[in-house]
């Protein structure tokens, strides 16, 4: 009975040290709208609005037409016209473009005459990423021009039957960026704002000299735990919920799986994610170092989640450092539920281990809290 | 004289601040120990550039055809492939994000390709992760097409009669290791510069120590040069480690001078160590500080310093943003810097936006810095 | 300015609100400074005392009026100000992860004190504060009083031409108090114009001149003589009555003629109405006395508190013929590395007792207090409260026990109201009980009009309140009060003790640490404790008995804490540092 009565006024307690203050109330919530709002629209691997520079020596029309072709296509912006190789350089060196084409004298003549024409194409390998995207653009593009042409005996003699390859995406068929980067901000931003709330809320008691009050007071160790638990989490739940409101109403992605499971799968998450925060808060003596300790746990679990990047293109040996990182398998839930209606199982079976990691940096944290007392 | 007294208590701070620091782990840790896991992080575990894409490959009638794109299939660097005879062996793998897409010979394939018709090869991706849909999508076509040169008379480029010459500047094996190792060293002194700052100012608030310090004859002005100074040496310190790794571990090339790194990241510092200082005297609280600090400093120079996305593809509204963000401006001549050598106009302009900015900052922030405390 | 004016800070017509439509802080003041004296700067609890002092700092700038010191106004020419002051704020103001001399060194650079005439300044603070063995430990490990210290010899450093101290006594224990003011005064000599805020009004009494605010009013200055001599003949020592001292004054500061009322030795001392006794006194031995600074204070405010506790009357009565004691302390001893904060403590307390635990700052009395309460583990030894040992059975024991820290360690994030229904909570009561306690709270310590305020911006004296109404939220049997009344206004201290007394009638047993002489004398038995030892142990008559001598027929309990500190020192060999 009083066990309850105890519990209830250290929640209370804990959301009002964080949301009496006017401005810790706009910042729980005002931060992390915004992110989700520039974040979504900000981070997409796409490369459109390129701007590339064309040095032509050819006096022909076959250079002329493969440069508007390249205008007419949708993701390039610029087309900057040099009139010399150092020009050309000059524009990569400065990055005024990411790729510089160049057309030889004879490129006219070649195409007519039925030889070989060659195109020049100089890309900045500072942004290699997106440059090896630019040339497969530019590489599609001559492929189309290319076809037009007269075709030359060699070529003529391998024409034979093509191959389409017939692509369709599945559970989001105009490869929305939107689509992935929303979920997956919901992941992204509830660990950051649910790590620092969390990590907080022992050192700053201990800072504060409130520390002692508590545990002079009738709480247990695992009550007062409890007590630092539950708030998180419940600020966590609001900040999914709103996250999943503005996905569905404001960005328009659809939710085809199934919310409560959603809403399961997210307890596990918020509980390791708090557990976690919790561990470092138990180990820290001030603020600072709780938060700066937050930093370098969240940093490297963003890497490392197959957010910014898929893991399987990382060394094995981090494939495995990650399977200890909670966001991983949220974020596997959360493009689940929202794009391919993911089976109940499949949602179990990475909720699993995120309760684990949730068990596991609990029993730390307890443990480093009755350890460091003194 | 009064000159002389000012650069005393000057001394004197600084002096104070640099103690604080070295006897508070958890700046060691920002400084140092967090630049080392990004780095590592970036050196390693991030990569761009997508290889062993897990695949299921559906031949739905093989025949010595079949079996010879399949094997060209198998042989490519780019695909780990699993082989099945339907596709709905491999669907839910596909929903349960083992698979990354489906690759379907259908069973008219061979024939069709033997009575000359245009054949068809259809790739099921994963829409929920629609980078990695695009890749498998263009990795398909490059590997039918290049399994179709190899089945016609010669080894060819794919358009006939043009040949596209290709030149990676900088970075011709296209290592993204390469430009991230660079960008990660524009979000260390973001944390250096901004989060360690506004943390250690806002904690002399809290405690009460920017009262007594205040009712001596120190200035706002001498207070905020106090803090500056070894908080810009420490992220100096921090560009060295980086500069160290990032050559000796990590194998990036520095092709421009010390003297242009050291200098764009001391003119990077002062937007950085500005907005810190002014957030913690506006919040004057830790935590307040530093979730102001993610928001302000750490995620943009993550997500919008262009340095993972490219700007140019982002919306009209966010590119705007993208110019108050400092990191924006450091990260091309960063790159630069170590990729391509000295291109001092390039640097010139990214050190006047960035000193402007600097200067901006830091004006505010010492008027922030009033000597009041009502 | 035509006639200049000898007066180092002048206030005209100073007014200070915070917010638009706040109360004012301080309403209309106007008051001098002058060169060469020290100025008492005395009233109760939030009566406008550290406003008043950080406007003169030129941190806080007037709503209305002026403040100049040494002729530049604070509006405009802090900076001229900030140079010639030195300053002590409540917080310390010192840097936790430095040193001692790391501290003192980077003040003295702030304040520009000449790099050849550091040893000598340092060597003279340090002897002063008594740090000289402690100057490459972190300020954050200095005890409470030690911290305070070390603020008040880096306010010091560079001799200032006016020093503003704000409540620069609290926490300090009474020889360290003496040698403060000793020191101040020596300043005064050279000119040197001295604020000195306090809440004691025996360091009051011994200023040049007091300035006595209340709700942000000057309600006197002068001489605090001036002031004194406003309940000459009212004063008396009242002896020869029967029963326990402390249920006799409770009983007569009920009576309506009696303004005000002390335990004082062995006598009480009361201060009436008006000079003809109340009928209530007939029968006991009434001496008129020499009335005292503190006298007048507590008359001019409108007399002390009364003698009824309401918060013991609403509280149960424990059984008090209880055998076993309710706090125990054997041979408790605490390490820290090498250095003994505290060595075998022993004592015990039984129920309906005030236990007092006396010692100057740093000599272990917190820590034996920490170690009773379950806070720190002994190194040997062991502690028992009401039958438990705290470190082993945990949160049964540790409802029955009330705590009340010696820094404010309330939470500073929530307002008053929440604070209570924290308590309230945490101590398990039910809804409707803990509706009916924060209530009954909320009145007796007359918490109402601050109850939406945050707890963090309350003046110290409420802060006190707050946190003791707090600790009794759940009606303990044990009250552990480490310092209570520090820093705290005499009328406050009065109520507070008034509570105190009504406690243990029902039955509870407090255990108390005071660096208040006065205070001592409230307890039924002392335990003094000097560098981590306990060196002498009794009833406050005994204590005093013990230090009698020839030179001091009559010793007060100041004189027997001092002497028989004087006696330790000079058989038991010092011990190193202290940590509390």
């Amino acid at each position: 009975m009083a066990v309850r009565e105890r519990l209830f006024a250290l929640v209370v307690k804990e959301l009002l040290a964080i949301l009496r203050d006017p401005r810790g109330r706009v910042v729980l919530i005002a931060p992390p709208m915004v992110q989700l709002l520039v974040f979504s629209f900000a981070a997409t691997l796409d490369v459109t609005r390129i701007d590339i520079a064309v040095l032509n020596q050819d006096a022909g029309h076959h250079s002329i037409e493969a440069i508007q072709r390249i205008a007419g296509a949708p993701p390039f912006r610029t087309i900057h016209y040099v009139h010399s190789p150092a020009e050309l350089e000059d524009a990569i060196v400065m990055q005024r473009a990411i790729a510089a084409i160049q057309f030889g004298s004879d490129f006219s003549r070649n195409v007519d005459s039925g030889r070989e024409a060659r195109i020049q194409v100089l890309l900045d390998g500072r942004k290699s990423n997106a440059a090896q995207i630019v040339f497969s653009y530019l590489n599609r593009i001559f492929a189309e021009v290319a076809s037009e042409y007269p075709l030359s005996l060699r070529a003529r003699d391998m024409a034979g039957p093509g191959v389409d390859v017939v692509a369709r995406a599945w559970f989001n068929p105009n490869l929305e960026d939107l689509w992935y980067m929303v979920p997956s901000l919901v992941a992204v931003i509830a660990l950051l704002m649910g790590l620092l709330v969390t990590a907080l809320s022992i050192a700053r008691e201990r800072e504060l000299g409130t520390f002692d009050q508590l545990m002079v007071s009738p709480l247990r160790t695992w009550e007062i735990l409890v007590g630092k638990v539950i708030p998180p989490m419940m600020i966590g739940f609001v900040h999914i919920t709103l996250f999943v409101l503005a996905a569905v109403f404001l960005f328009r992605v659809p939710l085809n799986g199934s919310l409560p499971l959603l809403y399961g799968a997210s307890f596990f998450f918020l509980f390791a994610t708090v557990g976690v925060g919790l561990f470092l808060s138990a180990a820290s003596t001030t603020q600072q170092q709780a938060i700066l300790g937050a930093f370098v746990f969240m940093v490297p679990s963003l890497v490392l989640s197959g957010f910014v990047t898929p893991i399987e293109n990382m060394p094995g040996w981090l494939q495995v450092v990650s399977y200890a990182n909670p966001v991983r398998y949220y974020l596997i839930i959360v493009k689940g539920v929202f794009l391919k209606d993911l089976p109940a199982d499949a949602i179990f079976q990475n909720t699993v281990p995120m309760a684990v990691i949730g068990v596991v940096t609990m029993l730390a944290a307890t443990w480093l809290f009755r350890h460091r007392q003194e | 004289m009064r000159l002389r007294d000012s650069l005393r208590r000057i001394r004197a701070l600084v002096r104070k601040e640099t103690r604080q620091i070295l006897r508070d782990p958890s700046s060691i840790l920002i400084a140092f120990i967090l630049p080392i896991l990004l780095l590592f992080l970036f050196g390693y575990g991030v990569s761009l550039d997508t290889k062993n894409v897990r695949v299921g490959l559906v031949v739905e009638s093989p025949s010595p055809v079949t079996a010879s794109l399949a094997g060209a299939f198998r042989g490519t660097p780019y695909f780990q492939v699993s082989e099945g005879r339907d596709r709905r062996e491999f669907e839910d793998s596909l929903m349960r994000g083992h698979l990354r897409g489906i690759v379907v010979v259908p069973k008219m394939f061979t024939e069709d390709l033997a009575a000359g018709r245009r054949a068809a090869v259809q790739v099921l991706t994963d829409g929920t992760d629609p980078n990695t849909a695009k890749f498998v999508q263009a990795y398909t076509e490059g590997t039918v097409a290049l399994w179709l040169a190899g089945q016609g008379s010669g080894a060819v480029q794919a358009p006939a009669g043009l040949t596209v010459e290709q030149r990676f500047w900088f970075n011709p094996e296209l290592a993204s290791r390469f430009f991230l190792v660079p960008g990660a060293i524009a979000i260390v002194l973001t944390l250096v510069g901004t989060l360690l700052t506004s943390l250690v100012v806002a904690r002399e608030w809290e405690r009460g120590t920017m009262e007594a310090m205040m009712a001596t004859p120190v200035s706002a002005l001498e207070i905020v040069i106090g803090k500056l100074v070894p908080y810009f040496i420490l992220g100096l310190a921090s560009v060295t480690l980086c500069l160290v790794l990032a050559t000796l571990v990590f194998q990036v090339p520095f092709r421009g001078s010390f003297f242009a790194l050291y200098l764009l990241a001391a003119v990077f510092l002062l937007p950085s160590l500005g907005l810190g200082l002014l957030i913690s005297s506006l919040t004057k609280n830790q935590f307040l500080a530093s979730q102001i600090a993610l928001l302000s400093g750490f995620l943009p120079a993550f997500l919008l310093s262009g340095f993972l996305f490219q700007i140019g593809s982002m919306p009209v509204a966010i590119r705007f943003l993208t110019a108050v963000v400092p990191a924006r401006h450091l990260v091309p001549s960063l790159s630069s810097v170590f990729l391509a050598g000295d291109i001092w106009p390039m640097y010139l302009e990214a050190i006047a936006i960035l000193a402007l900015m600097g200067a901006v900052l830091l004006t505010v922030s010492v008027r922030m810095t009033r000597k009041r405390i009502d | 300015m035509d006639t200049p004016s000898p007066a180092v800070v002048t206030v005209r017509s100073l007014t200070k609100r915070f917010g638009p439509d706040g109360p004012p802080a301080l309403d209309a003041l106007d008051a001098e400074i002058l060169p060469g004296e020290i100025t008492g700067l005395v009233g109760p609890d939030g009566a406008g005392k550290t406003t008043l002092i950080r406007l003169m700092t030129g941190l806080m700038a007037p709503t209305e009026g002026h403040v100049e010191v040494f002729g530049n106004d604070t509006r405009t020419r802090a900076q001229a100000v900030q140079e010639a002051i030195g300053y002590m704020p409540q917080r310390f103001g010192l840097y936790e992860d430095l040193s001692v001399l790391e501290n003192l060194t980077l003040y003295a650079e702030l304040r520009g004190l000449p790099e050849q005439d550091r040893p000598e300044v340092f060597a003279e603070l340090l002897r002063f504060t008594d740090l000289a063995r402690f100057t490459a430990r972190l300020a954050g490990r200095l005890s409470g009083g030690m911290k305070q210290k070390l603020g008040l010899a880096c306010a010091l450093l560079k001799k200032p031409r006016l020093l503003l101290l704000d409540e620069p006594g609290v926490g300090v224990d009474p020889i360290s108090r003496r040698e403060l003011w000793s020191m101040v005064e020596n300043l005064t000599r050279e000119g040197i114009a001295v604020v000195w805020s306090t809440a004691y009004l025996d360091e009051a009494e011994a200023c040049s001149r007091v300035l006595l605010l209340n709700e942000g009013k000057l309600l006197f200055a002068g001489p605090p003589g001036q002031l004194t001599g406003r309940t000459r003949g009212r004063v008396f020592r009242v002896s020869g009555f029967q029963g326990r001292k402390r249920d006799v004054l409770a009983g007569l500061l009920e009576d309506p003629l009696v303004s005000d009322g002390v335990i004082q030795g062995e006598a009480l001392r009361l201060v009436l109405r008006q000079e003809s006794p109340p009928e209530r006194l007939q029968g006991m031995v009434m001496v008129p006395a020499e009335p005292r600074f503190e006298d007048s204070f507590v008359d001019l405010l409108g007399g002390g508190p009364g003698g009824r506790s309401v918060l013991a009357e609403n509280t149960r009565e424990f059984p008090k013929d209880d055998p076993k004691p309710a706090i125990e302390a054997r041979g408790l001893t605490r390490m820290f590395g090498d250095f003994t904060a505290a060595a075998d403590i022993t004592f015990s307390v039984p129920r309906g007792e005030i236990f007092g635990l006396l010692g100057p700052n740093g000599a272990g009395k917190s820590t034996t207090f920490k170690m009773l309460c379950g806070l720190l583990k002994p190194t040997r030894g062991e502690g028992r409260v009401a039958g438990f040992d705290l470190r082993r059975d945990g949160a049964n024991a540790r409802n029955r026990l009330g705590y009340m820290a010696q820094k404010f360690s309330l939470y500073g994030d929530l307002s008053v109201a929440q604070n209570l229904d924290f308590f309230a909570g945490v101590y398990g009561l039910d809804r409707a009980s803990r509706r009916a306690r924060t209530r009954m709270m909320t009145e007796i310590f007359d918490l109402g009009p601050y109850a939406r305020q945050s707890a963090r911006d309350l003046p110290l004296g409420l802060k006190q309140r707050l946190a003791l109404a707090c600790s009794v939220m759940h009606e303990p049997d044990v009250l552990f009060l480490d310092e209570p009344t520090s820093g705290v206004d005499p009328i406050t201290r009065r109520e507070f003790w008034t509570h105190i007394n009504g406690l243990v009638e029902r039955g509870v047993s407090v255990l108390v640490t005071t660096h208040f002489m006065d205070e001592a004398e409230y307890c039924d038995r002392i335990s003094l404790i000097y560098r981590g030892r306990s060196i002498a142990l009794g009833s406050p008559d005994d204590l005093k008995a013990s230090a009698r001598s020839d030179d001091l027929p009559d010793p007060t309990m100041e004189d027997a804490f001092i002497a028989l500190i004087r006696k330790s020192g000079a058989d038991g060999e010092p011990k190193g540092g202290t940590v509390s």
